[in-house]
């Protein structure tokens, strides 16, 4: 299995040399959400606190970020590291809340969006993060400000930030912590009777996603150049997290990533396809039914099936 | 501050009150039944105010009067989502329900947007331009007519719920399903029409509202967060809990908006809900979920 | 013997509900001790208040002279005290392995440690053939089986277990009872919650009675058998021959 996915990686590496543009950045989006679907799987899929309001991490660092450079002059490739920080300190907090007060379930998914929504207001109300009509970033194509001439060096950045999310779940997947997690998701009483400490490690789980999922949002900043409170704290981005890890396999590492090799082509062809036409929205009725099919048909995702299919692929 | 804008604020928010309280209501029966948490209430409430739109142009009925109409379609459209969707999983995790009904929000949503386009939208209605003073406060016409008929709605359902036979069954079913099972409730039945009723309420919130606040299809999952913001602070599970909820935060959020900023007084009921989920999870009246 | 833990004055109540009233009892280093009393007795109560999972209004409990009111499950796990809930919660996506890992990675964080100690739990407790397979397929036996696995991987020194041998029947009852007894031998101290008479009879060095919160009666198998309180409150003659036995 690990040669089939270091050969894949290859080929990855390989494509932008025989590809198009517009291809090269269907490429990107799908590295890009299934890098933001692994980070959420930590805490949403491994350790089973389903959160509705990633989108909160993905603005804080794409906003913190994109004003540093604006301001400060602070290259993105650190602010990158402060939006990180920043959007960990929110995980904190909404984990302290959420887990010290018990809230488990719907009451802490709501918790997640009621801070998502707050901050998406606060956003909209504040001057320096430009309000309603958002921010806007210079293109200069410098690669100091994380801005490239072509979308190629996008292309390896969104590969390897899907990489190193991939990694890090991998990671905790092999170790205590991951187990850990697991059982948590499981049955959180009965991991507290065996020792757990269930409090701490959710705790970690959401301040590393978050942390993450923070320096996501300096890639979203610098990859779109724009940003609008609506757009990047929304639930729509939430729910863009949220519905690649659950359709590819919540819980496993292969499942953020199947998921968004599935739907974000699916995504992006109705959306350029359709768009123009008055048809937005097309494949958001799509990922409802999807959804909808996941939860009722396949609620471990597609990966189990794929793992059934592979098993059945001569070994040589 | 000026005493005419809070007296102002406050009646506003007590006459908006009436449609977060019937909101709530629905969503409230929703979940005491069982124990569903409808993501899609905001998205069924939008689907309301479309049909009193096309009623409006097509028929010319006032939202007024249509709301019926969208109440007993809601209520339809309700009851399938329980018998098809909903049914299977009652007894599934909590996160498969939750994303279950996000995924109908999203279908609902998004028919609507194909169908309607996003622009916001309002009906006519000839009690929209009508207002009535109150000494140097002003009574919208069409905001007192909604306020009138959400709680006529609400006494309604009260009347339902606690003196006919049926709705005694779904209290029951509510309370202690095992037992209803026990002397032979048909709790599916009971299921389906819970869920219709909750689905009915919404949608007829949705119609009310159609003449004086503009909708998109977008304004489902945030008519969906507050509803769960107010039956949170009220009290899960409890009806008296949601109703009054409803006008506790449309006053609290009003009076946000008139001490803080319009644009802001979504945070007041944010906040109130974060408060009430930390110190009081049960809400104002309700008792705990789980 | 030294009193491995002591509870004093123990209450709890909701709202006008007195599950456990003014329980007061110690247990030895090595001893196997039953709490009985009929259903709604109080004795799940005391358990979730001796390990951590309820709050007394009242009382105190001391584990080795160490107070442990307020803490929490984890910490009380990691201090020696293990318990098994009533109706066995294997984690069911998980293998049965991992599930008794959980348990090891407690007191060994290594991977490898960890697994090795939780196969010799499974030996023991004879699910070793099984370990590869989820947890969610199992018999009740089994299941309960998995539970005492899992609560043996932390390597506790006092186990509370909770009505683990419900619903068995006679062959897997007696091999319950063999088990438990092997693990005491070891030096492990039990408390158990046991409805199945013939058990708590043979097994248990001293009895602790409760009814209505209350503590009606304390001692051997024989003598709280013969306790008029206690047959009172439900106890029958068939049981005195086991305790005799």
């Amino acid at each position: 299995m690990k040669w089939a996915g270091l050969a894949v990686v290859v080929v990855l590496l390989a494509l932008p040399a025989v590809l198009g543009s517009y291809a090269i950045s269907v490429f990107i989006l799908i590295f890009f959400y299934a890098f933001l679907g692994q980070t959420w799987n930590i805490v949403g899929g491994y350790a089973g606190q389903l959160s509705i309001g990633h989108a909160a991490f993905v603005g804080i660092g794409a906003y913190t970020a994109a004003i540093l450079a604006r301001d400060a002059g602070i290259t993105p490739w650190l602010g990158m590291f402060v939006g990180g920080a920043l959007a960990a300190l929110l995980g904190a907090v909404i984990g302290y809340l959420g887990f010290r007060f018990g809230l488990r379930g719907f009451y802490f998914a709501l918790l997640t969006v009621a801070f998502a929504e707050i901050a998406r207001i606060v956003t909209l109300n504040t001057e320096t993060t430009g309000g309603a009509l958002g921010l806007y970033i210079t293109f200069t194509g410098n690669p100091r400000e994380f801005q490239f001439p072509n979308n190629r060096p996008h292309y390896y950045i969104a590969l390897a930030l899907m990489l190193l999310a991939t990694g890090v779940a991998a990671w905790i997947e092999r170790r205590r912590f991951g187990i850990y997690l697991a059982a948590i998701r499981e049955d959180e009483e009965a991991s507290e009777a065996l020792g757990v400490n269930t409090f701490k490690y959710k705790m970690m789980a959401i301040v590393v996603s978050a942390f993450l999922t923070g320096m996501g949002g300096t890639f979203y900043a610098f990859y779109y150049l724009s940003l609008q409170p609506n757009t990047v704290f929304g639930i729509p981005l939430s729910v863009e997290i949220v519905i690649r890890p659950i359709v590819g396999g919540a819980g496993t590492l292969l499942g953020p990533i199947l998921g968004s090799f599935l739907l974000t082509p699916l995504a992006e062809l109705s959306r350029s396809y359709f768009a123009t036409g008055g048809w937005t929205g097309v494949h958001l009725i799509a990922y409802g039914m999807l959804l909808i099919a996941v939860v009722l048909f396949a609620p471990q995702g597609v990966y189990p099936y794929l793992r059934r299919l592979l098993a059945w692929r001569p070994r040589g | 501050m000026d005493p005419t804008l809070v007296g102002q604020g406050l009646l506003n928010g007590i006459l908006f009150g009436g449609v977060y309280s019937l909101m709530a209501v629905g969503l409230s029966l929703i979940f005491g039944v069982m124990r569903v948490v409808n993501f899609a209430h905001g998205d069924m409430m939008v689907w309301g105010m479309y049909i009193a739109l096309l009623l409006a142009e097509r028929a010319g009925l006032d939202p007024y009067l249509s709301f019926i109409i969208c109440a007993a379609l809601l209520f339809l459209l309700g009851a399938l989502v329980q018998r098809t969707l909903v049914q299977p999983i009652v007894d599934a995790p909590h996160e498969m329900q939750i994303l279950l009904m996000l995924g109908v929000a999203l279908v609902l949503e998004n028919i609507a947007l194909v169908a309607f386009g996003p622009d916001p939208q309002r009906v006519r209605s000839p009690l929209t331009m009508a207002t009535l003073w109150l000494g140097p406060l002003f009574i919208d016409m069409a905001r007192l007519a909604t306020f009138g008929v959400a709680i006529l709605l609400t006494v309604l359902l009260y009347l339902f719920l606690f003196r006919t036979h049926f709705g005694k069954t779904i209290r029951a079913a509510a309370d202690n399903t095992y037992g209803a099972l026990v002397i032979g409730t048909d709790v599916n039945r009971v299921y389906v029409v819970a869920f219709g009723i909750g689905a009915a309420c919404v949608g007829a919130a949705g119609a009310l509202v159609s003449a004086f606040l503009p909708f998109q299809p977008a304004s489902g999952l945030s008519a969906s967060v507050a509803s769960f913001n107010i039956v949170i602070i009220g009290g899960m599970g409890s009806l008296l809990g949601a109703f009054l909820g409803g006008l506790l935060v449309s006053v609290a959020e009003s009076m946000g908006a008139v001490f803080l900023s319009p644009s802001l007084k979504e945070i007041v009921s944010f906040s109130l809900l974060i408060l009430i989920l930390l110190f009081r999870p049960a809400g104002l009246f309700g008792r705990r979920m789980g | 013997m030294a009193t491995l833990l002591e509870v004093k004055g123990l209450s709890k109540h909701f709202g006008g509900l007195h599950a456990v009233k003014e329980l007061t009892f110690a247990v030895g280093e090595g001893e196997i001790v039953a709490i009985i009393g009929p259903n709604g007795a109080g004795k799940t109560t005391a358990f979730a208040l001796i390990s951590g999972f309820l709050t007394p209004n009242a009382g105190q409990v001391s584990f080795r002279g160490h107070p442990i009111v307020g803490r929490t499950p984890h910490e009380l796990c990691a201090l020696g005290i293990a318990r098994t809930f009533q109706i066995a919660r294997p984690f069911p996506r998980l293998t049965i392995l991992r599930n008794v890992t959980v348990g090891a990675l407690g007191r060994h964080p290594d991977l490898p440690t960890a697994e090795a100690r939780a196969r010799a739990v499974l030996e023991e407790v004879g699910l070793a053939a099984k370990s590869a397979q989820p947890a969610s397929g199992l018999t009740l036996a089994e299941r309960k089986r998995l539970e005492l696995a899992r609560a043996l991987a932390t390597e506790p020194i006092l186990l509370l277990l909770d009505e683990v041998m419900a619903g068995l029947n006679a062959t897997e009852t007696e091999r319950f009872v063999q088990l438990i007894r092997a693990i005491n031998r070891r030096g492990i101290t039990i408390l158990l919650i046991e409805h199945v008479m013939r058990a708590v009879m043979s097994l248990s060095n001293r009895i602790i009675v409760l009814n209505y919160g209350e503590q009606i009666a304390e001692g051997p198998p024989a003598a709280v058998a013969n306790d008029p309180g206690v047959i009172d409150a439900y106890l029958g003659e068939e049981y005195v021959s086991a305790a005799q036995s």
